[in-house]
């Protein structure tokens, strides 16, 4: 009967409670979005490269190392010699390594080269492979594999004509050696989504007639010469590698971070993304901090519209006094109303959560690279709703005492 | 019937030491059965006076007994229990709770009243009877409360404080908020219920010429004193 006649009294006054029931639960959706963005950026982001157990390249920062080498951000410090990357290829403990080697650019999209093992053992989010969305992979000397992102955005389609640029800000291109697109990737949400994939023997052709970073004037070696030399690289910029069994990774890193004939760092991925995004997550932080304080905020509004409400209700507490409720009743039922309200408002903002991700999440996924899971709560939600149902109780207890006074000192008097 | 219903003796009230407000009120008695009409006009004290005897306040010296219970001595949470036991309270105006059924505001005391809810067998049953015993309209409980006319919301306070059969009605000018014609209906089924169900009224009211339907009259004057 209270229960009912509470729902009553909250149905009368509809529209205002209703607003702010409203308030309430876009201000936890918006937590809540933030939350999850939070938790599956970290996620996409630490899973950016599963499955390699190691990074080498030369001796350098293991976040400088991550960021050029999966990232392509900024660039490496030195190269590594053929010769210590076959070292390190033989050793027992390795199952398998991807050589990678960069410096050049295409529009702005960096060059990357490697062979055809790469497409097979990188992987992402926690063990996806990529995938050849139109074409194959590359066959020809002076094929190429273009990541999704680059085929949108420079809209190029299967056999179109590319020709690669020396360095990364240089007006000198490789135009003697034209490139034809023989494949575009499907969509990963990773950095290889913008990236120019070549062969490593095409990287080694078009440096045929440079020396140290500059072309020999008047050597022109014609394509047909080049394709009958032998292009095993002398240097690679870094490698993925796997090992055989997990147990031998760290006396491996240490083997090669010690390696007598050539300064290199080896680094366990997952580690080097996770002190990466030490750096990148502060931001993500800091919404999660102002949503916090918008919940806050709009609890103080419940709060206000509470206090404006009990004057006007001032004579249905009357009744309810008259009728042989105790002050505690009053309170009581003021709380309960409380409870009510933020109950609905955490049903309501649920549903606005589910609804607005699952709208969303193809588009947040392609333009972002973040795979924002639209599952079951965790055990974090759960905690914060009960904080946030107790933090309503307890804030709902200043308008409930008012109304205390009030029942106490009314008595048979209605206030109009 | 000669026993007491209310017994006031040397009752002494005041919000602080301070206030300008201070009433003595050295003897009341009402008996059982008896239908009383106080007069006074506002500011007489009479508010404060069923405050007394509604158990919402508290004399500062001074016994109340209602049925030979000292009520003063009461906790305030029996004073509550007290109320809803043995008080069928009826106020001026703004008597319903507005977005509650008619029916659900005439149960409304019996949840909290074991003594008055035990005494029904057929709660629903019994407030549809008193709403045609007050004359209103069949289909009363499809109203939310808020929708009924004074006179009707009246009547519907009637028929709450009625509900379980409490042995006092005290009612507080119930027919200031409505016409004049209207009046004499409502005071007309008013006394009719409460002589079906032999309850004591006290009522107060400023208008003398409804006089004749009571047993006595008192002037608040007469048992109130203002102290200074």
């Amino acid at each position: 009967m209270l229960l009912k006649l509470s729902f009553n009294s909250l149905y009368a006054r509809l529209l205002t409670v209703g607003m702010t029931i409203l308030a309430i639960s876009v201000s936890l959706m918006l937590y809540m979005s933030v939350e999850k963005l939070r938790t599956s950026a970290y996620t996409s982001f630490t899973d950016t490269i599963s499955q390699t157990d190691l990074i080498i390249g030369a001796r350098a920062s293991s976040v400088q190392l991550m960021l050029y080498s999966v990232f392509r951000i900024g660039n490496a410090t030195n190269n590594i010699t053929w010769e210590s990357y076959q070292d390190i290829l033989n050793k027992d403990e390795v199952d398998w390594a991807v050589p990678i080697s960069l410096g050049d650019s295409h529009k702005g999209f960096r060059v990357m080269g490697t062979n055809r093992d790469f497409f097979t053992r990188y992987k992402y989010r926690g063990g996806q492979s990529i995938i050849v969305e139109k074409g194959y992979l590359f066959d020809d000397l002076y094929d190429v594999v273009l990541g999704a992102g680059v085929a949108e955005k420079l809209e190029y389609g299967i056999d179109s004509p590319l020709i690669v640029s020396h360095g990364l800000q240089s007006f000198s291109d490789h135009d003697d050696q034209p490139f034809r697109v023989s494949g575009i990737l499907k969509k990963t949400g990773t950095p290889v989504d913008n990236t120019v994939i070549v062969s490593l023997a095409a990287i080694e052709a078009i440096h045929v007639d440079w020396s140290t970073g500059a072309k020999i004037p008047g050597l022109e070696t014609p394509i047909e010469e080049i394709r009958k030399m032998d292009l095993t690289p002398k240097n690679i910029t870094a490698a993925l590698l796997g090992v055989k069994s997990k147990l031998t990774i760290f006396s491996l890193q240490r083997w090669i971070n010690n390696y007598p004939e050539e300064a290199m760092t080896a680094i366990l991925p997952g580690a080097a993304l996770q002190e990466l995004w030490r750096v990148v997550g502060v931001v993500e932080n800091l919404l999660l901090g102002i949503s916090v304080v918008v919940i806050f905020t709009t609890l103080i509004g419940m709060t206000a519209i509470m206090f404006s409400s009990l004057s006007e209700r001032r004579r249905e507490m009357a009744i309810w006094r008259a009728m042989g409720a105790s002050p505690f009743t009053i309170v009581g039922l003021l709380m309960l109303e409380a409870i009510f309200i933020s109950l609905l408002s955490i049903i309501l903002s649920l549903v606005l959560l589910f609804i607005s991700l699952s709208v969303l999440q193809p588009w947040i996924d392609y333009n972002y690279g973040i795979l924002v899971n639209v599952e079951m709560l965790s055990i974090n939600d759960a905690y914060v709703f009960a904080l946030f149902i107790f933090a309503s109780m307890l804030i709902s207890l200043l308008p409930a005492l008012r109304a205390y006074w009030f029942s106490i000192n009314d008595g048979m008097t209605i206030k109009l | 019937m000669n026993e007491n219903i209310i017994k006031i003796d040397s009752v002494r009230f005041y919000w602080s030491k301070k206030s300008n407000f201070k009433i003595f009120i050295p003897s009341l008695e009402i008996r059982k059965g008896e239908k009383v009409l106080l007069l006074g006009e506002s500011g007489s004290g009479k508010t404060t006076l069923l405050s007394l005897l509604c158990g919402f306040l508290s004399p500062i010296s001074g016994t109340i007994s209602i049925n030979g219970n000292e009520i003063n001595k009461l906790s305030s949470k029996s004073k509550d229990e007290y109320r809803a036991d043995n008080i069928g309270i009826i106020f001026q105006q703004f008597n319903l709770l507005p977005y509650a059924g008619v029916i659900d505001n005439i149960l409304l005391p019996l949840y909290f009243s074991k003594v008055r809810s035990n005494s029904i067998i057929d709660p629903q049953e019994t407030a549809l009877q008193l709403c045609k015993q007050l004359r209103l309209p069949d289909d009363i409980n499809d109203y939310k409360a808020n929708r009924l006319s004074v006179g009707q919301q009246q009547r519907v306070a009637v028929a709450r404080a009625l509900i379980g059969n409490p042995s006092l009605i005290i009612a507080d000018e119930p027919t200031s908020s409505i016409d004049t014609e209207a009046q004499q209906i409502f005071l007309d089924l008013m006394f009719e219920q409460i002589y079906k169900n032999k309850s004591t009224l006290l009522m107060v009211s400023h208008d003398k010429s409804l006089s004749s339907r009571f047993d006595r009259l008192i002037d608040i004057n007469e048992i109130i004193t203002r102290e200074n």
